[in-house]
């Protein structure tokens, strides 16, 4: 049952060839069995879980997502359900409220069974900065995941379950999604909504689908997606239907494939899976298209200006008052903040609220912050330059495959570096989808990443299916 | 026998905008309920909650604009303004900086010698932060407490130019802004209740100086009173400073109402550093020129316009059209009673006199007498026709305050006997009674001082209650007293 | 692997330990005297990649601070219910009766 995808188990349920509780049952069973040896799980809330089932079973009702077990990153506010963004700081917080995407999903008839680990507000590549321990690669546990998303990456690849919520700034969802061998999108800025997601960096955020296969991914997306009254940056524009055009090929389709994601710290095994990719595409009927973005290079430093100083911004609500961690003993008002956010927050995490606060603070606002964003509209007018000519921009989603836990612990832009490849499409608020692309000699799994313009994600799915279609990577299981 | 110094002086007005919900959250605009109360995830600032901008505060803030005479922004945005205090959620305020809602507007205030322009810089659009008490009991002495009913409420800041000369002219630029922020129905403006708060910068220099002098600035001047005191103490204490040969420090104040005397509250080392960006959660706002435009007409009618206009086109006299022009609803009583077919003189005499008695009276406020326009003009037009006199129409007047619009004035005055008795054949009797009963006066009348039967008149009146019309009863007593 | 990109060329933003300490106060947060240096040293090396910028003009670029390109996103001035009081202190580290309580604010 734990093989099954979650269009089969949806499927199944509404035509009553199992019941939605059997299916959370052999999930659970499933957590129980390998998560002690992977960590994806901070807290499985098996009894939520089965008695969400047995409302799905039920009701009369079966939605798009019916009896389909999910997890969800612990980013996500649930009611009643400890959400704790892999942080001391929230140690205990249970929000009394419910994030939009999370609303949707459960109204379509998922069933959650738990909340999975991350880099501490999503902030790292590996899920080695949770408080509570990192998370391993089902292809290999002494390496790590790839983050933040790494526990809702390594739910999905290890079958625990079919389908997990991920929220992706820059290279959250992918990144991870392409180390542990998943399919994993990033949707565009303000389709799916942002209410209850915890912000890290509130014009890159967003939430988005891991899944094993496309058709999951798009049908997972189907039911969260669209606008929010609760978010002012959540589009009105309508939704498509993502699952129709979904085996429509890729004949005639124009993708792009730039110079600069092929730098030379690229992985040869990464290197020779993507060029691999591309000949599947080209046979299936795409045109290959050299091109350039030539600020690709710039990207980290845009973001890594841009994402700490609005996290240390949207992280100064932590400061002991109202909820989460205070310190003990303390002298005074402004010691009381200081000790407890030191207290509560993690070494990255307190390394980014500097870097922010320096880059926003009197005298180097416009030699940093300003010049990140100067540069920002020069990667997105690189895109918009870009679709002139092609559909579709494609290349490795990361410059490496999965690297051992403790590797870059010590340097902080060495594991800035792996989101080289990622971080330029939120910058540019675009989509991009990663789609397994197999293994290099050490079987690794490689991710082929897709870029398209403004709400294209139809076109990605599309794009991705195919490729899915011919290669078919998704088939393949970790040993456990 | 020093120089004479001149005192530049400019204002920061925040004003708490009269909508029924929070600037950013669902939660009520309320003042006086329990602590706590009015909060939800949005405004405690809880992980993962997002702002949605409400309409009407946008509009009011528009409108506070258009009264204020500035230039309305074409596109409009929001920016986080960041600091620490346990009265402010998030961690930031959510503001305005580069781009705010009005920029470039005036306001002209009154001054015994002439009349005075003063420059608005800005006017923007903010949220409140919540309230902290500081409990003085046994063992509190280190804590203090946080109510956030407040955090989240929508303020505009209205920064004047550094445009006023004199503590006066300070006070007299809050009454006026006051007025018309009243006015145009945007804010209570009341300073008690913290819907209107005032910040000052002051610095003094010699007469015809282009330079302006090292400013300071003081917080929190939390009434009319306040503020021109602590501008005069701290006017003096910067000449007391130059005078002595020192030089003025850039600090931030505070005013001791109790001292009388400014407290430094921080340096300009100390200053804040905000590190405004702008706001990722919320989108730019577009104010086309027809949304300017239908605010700008939906309008009310600024203050002095009005007086003008009760004066010119009603003929009413200018002590009358300041009164009632003076407070808002007090003129919007006035056109209502208009409206029921009153004449302007009538109408303002009924105000000034019995509405503005009430009010003093029983300390109520204007709108109590709205909804009892139909009856006051009724009762006003009987006494214009005689049908009943003034002294009746007084006591009418309080019983329709106790009652509702829907008791008849007939009725009761059919009730009570209360109409005029002009009928000669029922004073008659009267007449004759207080004649016989008076007979000092009647002789004095008689010895030839005519004034007297004055006297013989209030002795009917009395005897009737007030009900027998006076020139009838005179007339009937020189009869009876001529024959 | 792309470390090239990012030659360590010398500081042009030299990130001193008074600078650090100063912008942990802004930002509310402690460094031990221990870690100081450490601390300035590693945000020094990431002030020097994020300088990488200064190679690009940018000159009469505008900034792009989001990419939403939504304007005009209103609600109305609809009250909604507000939390409970207990439900809206549930989470408070420190309150008494119907506050939340801090150490004493002197301001």
């Amino acid at each position: 049952m734990i093989d099954l995808t979650a269009s089969e188990i949806r499927d199944g349920v509404r035509a009553g060839k199992w019941k939605a509780r059997e299916v959370v049952d052999a999930h659970l069973e499933r957590i129980a069995a390998v998560d002690p040896k992977l960590h994806a799980y901070l807290h499985v809330d098996a009894d939520g879980a089965r008695a969400a089932a047995d409302r799905v079973d039920a009701s009369g009702v079966k939605g798009l997502l019916a009896g389909v077990p999910v997890a969800v990153k612990d980013n996500m506010c649930q009611r009643g359900i400890p959400t704790t963004c892999a942080s001391k700081i929230l140690e205990g917080f249970r929000p009394p409220y419910d994030a939009t995407a999370l609303l949707r999903a459960l109204a379509a008839g998922a069933v959650p069974v738990g909340h999975t680990n991350l880099d501490e507000f999503a902030m790292g590549s590996s899920t080695e900065n949770s408080a509570y321990g990192p998370s391993r690669n089902p292809w290999d546990p002494t390496r790590a995941p790839g983050g933040s998303s790494g526990g809702s990456a390594v739910s999905v690849a290890a079958r625990m379950t079919p389908l997990a919520f991920g929220s992706d700034t820059g290279g959250s969802i992918r990144q991870p999604a392409a180390l542990c061998g998943v399919v994993g999108m990033k949707p565009t800025y303000g389709r799916v909504s942002r209410y209850g997601l915890v912000a890290f960096a509130s014009s890159l955020d967003q939430i988005g689908p891991i899944a094993r296969t496309v058709r999951d991914a798009a049908m997972f997306l189907q039911a969260f997606a669209g606008h929010d009254a609760l978010d002012s940056t959540s589009a009105p524009a309508e939704v498509p239907d993502y699952e129709k055009d979904l085996e429509a090929g890729v004949k005639g389709l124009r993708v792009g494939v730039p110079k600069e994601f092929f730098g030379a710290g690229t992985d040869p095994g990464v290197r020779a899976a993507i060029d691999a990719a591309l000949k599947v595409l080209q046979k299936q009927g795409a045109t290959l298209v050299e091109m350039s973005l030539p600020h690709t290079d710039y990207g980290i430093a845009a973001y890594y200006v841009i994402a700490p100083c609005e996290a240390s911004s949207n992280l100064a609500r932590y400061d002991g008052v109202r909820f989460g961690h205070r310190a003990k003993s303390f002298d005074g008002l402004i010691d009381m903040y200081r000790k407890s956010r030191t207290e509560g927050f993690g070494e990255e995490v307190r390394r980014r609220i500097l870097l922010g606060t320096f880059a926003l603070s009197s005298g180097y606002y416009e030699a940093y912050y300003k010049k990140a964003l100067q540069v920002r509209r020069l990667i997105k007018n690189d895109f918009d330059e870009a679709w002139k000519k092609v559909d579709v921009i494609a290349g490795p989603t990361s410059p490496i495959p999965a690297f051992k836990i403790g590797e870059k612990a010590n340097d902080p832009i060495a594991m800035y570096l792996c989101d080289v490849l990622t971080v330029t499409a939120p910058l540019a608020g675009i989509p991009g989808i990663s789609v397994p692309a197999g293994f290099t000699e050490g079987n690794l799994p490689v991710g082929l990443q897709l870029l398209g313009k403004e709400w294209s994600e139809a076109t990605l799915l599309r794009t991705a299916r195919s490729y899915e279609r011919e290669t078919e990577f998704w088939k393949r299981s970790p040993a456990l | 026998m020093s120089l004479p110094w001149e005192t530049v002086i400019g204002l920061e007005v925040h004003v708490q905008l009269k909508t029924r919900t929070k600037l950013f959250c669902g939660c009520a605009n309320k003042y006086g309920a329990d602590p706590n109360t009015l909060v939800c995830p949005i405004c405690l600032g809880l992980p993962g909650v997002l702002p949605v901008l409400n309409r009407q505060a946008f509009a009011l803030a528009v409108r506070a604009g258009v009264a204020l005479g500035c230039e309305v922004a074409n596109v409009t945005k929001f920016d986080r303004k960041n600091y620490y205090y346990p009265d402010l959620p998030k961690g930031y305020q959510i503001s305005q900086y580069d781009r705010p809602v009005n920029r470039k507007g005036r306001l002209e205030i009154s001054m015994p010698a002439a009349n005075k322009n003063i420059g608005i810089t800005r006017v923007h659009l903010e949220e409140d932060a919540g309230k902290l008490i500081h409990p003085d009991t046994e063992g509190s002495s280190g804590v203090s407490f946080v109510d956030l009913n407040r955090a989240g409420v929508p303020l505009v800041e209205i920064v004047s130019e550094p445009d006023m000369r004199s503590p006066d002219e300070a006070h007299a630029y809050l009454a006026a802004l006051k007025e018309i922020l009243q006015y145009v129905d945007i804010s209570d403006c009341d300073m008690e209740k913290g819907s209107l708060r005032c910040d000052a910068n002051v610095s003094i220099r010699r007469p015809g100086d282009d330079k302006l002098g090292v400013k300071t600035e003081i917080k929190n001047l939390n009434s009319f009173k306040s503020v021109a005191k602590a501008l005069a103490y701290e006017a003096a204490r910067h000449a007391s400073i130059i005078e002595g040969g020192g030089k003025v420090q850039q600090v931030t104040l505070t005013w001791d109402a109790i001292a009388e005397k400014t407290v430094v509250l921080r340096s300009k080392e100390e200053a804040h550093d905000y590190r405004y960006f702008p706001e990722p959660d919320l989108v730019h706002i577009q104010a086309d020129a027809a949304f300017v435009e239908r605010i700008r007409q939906a309008l009310p009618e600024k203050p002095a316009a009005r007086r003008d206009r009760y004066v010119k086109e009603l003929g009413l006299p200018a002590y009358d059209a300041g009164v009632l022009t003076g407070d808002k609803e007090l003129a919007a009583l006035f056109d209502k009673l208009r409206g029921e077919g009153l004449a302007p003189k009538v109408a303002s005499n009924w105000v000034m006199k019995h509405v503005l008695a009430a009010m003093n009276e029983k300390k109520i406020a204007a709108t109590t007498f709205t909804d009892k326009t139909r009856r006051i003009a009724e009762l006003a037009k009987k006494v214009e026709a005689k049908q009943i006199t003034g002294q009746t129409g007084a006591e009418i007047f309080a019983w329709i305050l106790g009652t509702p619009e829907t008791a008849s004035v007939d009725e009761h005055i059919l009730k009570q006997g209360l109409a005029q008795v002009s009928d000669a054949g029922a004073l008659e009797a009267i007449v004759r009674d207080v004649i016989a009963k008076n007979p000092k006066v009647v002789a004095d009348y008689k010895s030839g001082k005519p004034s007297a039967v004055q006297a013989l008149v209030g002795q009917v009146m009395r005897e009737t209650k007030g009900k027998a019309n006076a020139s009838v009863a005179k007339d009937l007593l020189v009869k009876a007293l001529e024959c | 692997m792309t470390r090239h990109l990012y030659p360590l060329f010398s500081l042009r933003m030299d990130i001193t330990r008074p600078l650090v300490e100063k912008v942990a106060l802004l930002a509310r947060l402690e460094i031990p005297p221990a870690d100081a240096d450490r601390v300035a040293a590693q945000l020094g090396r990431i002030v020097t990649m994020v300088e990488t910028l200064n190679k690009l003009d940018t000159k009469g670029v505008e900034p792009l601070s989001n990419p939403t390109g939504l304007v005009d996103a209103f609600r109305s001035d609809e009250p909604r219910p507000s939390l409970s009081r207990d439900e809206a202190l549930a989470n408070a580290p420190d309150k008494v009766e119907m506050f939340l309580r801090v150490p004493r604010v002197v301001e």
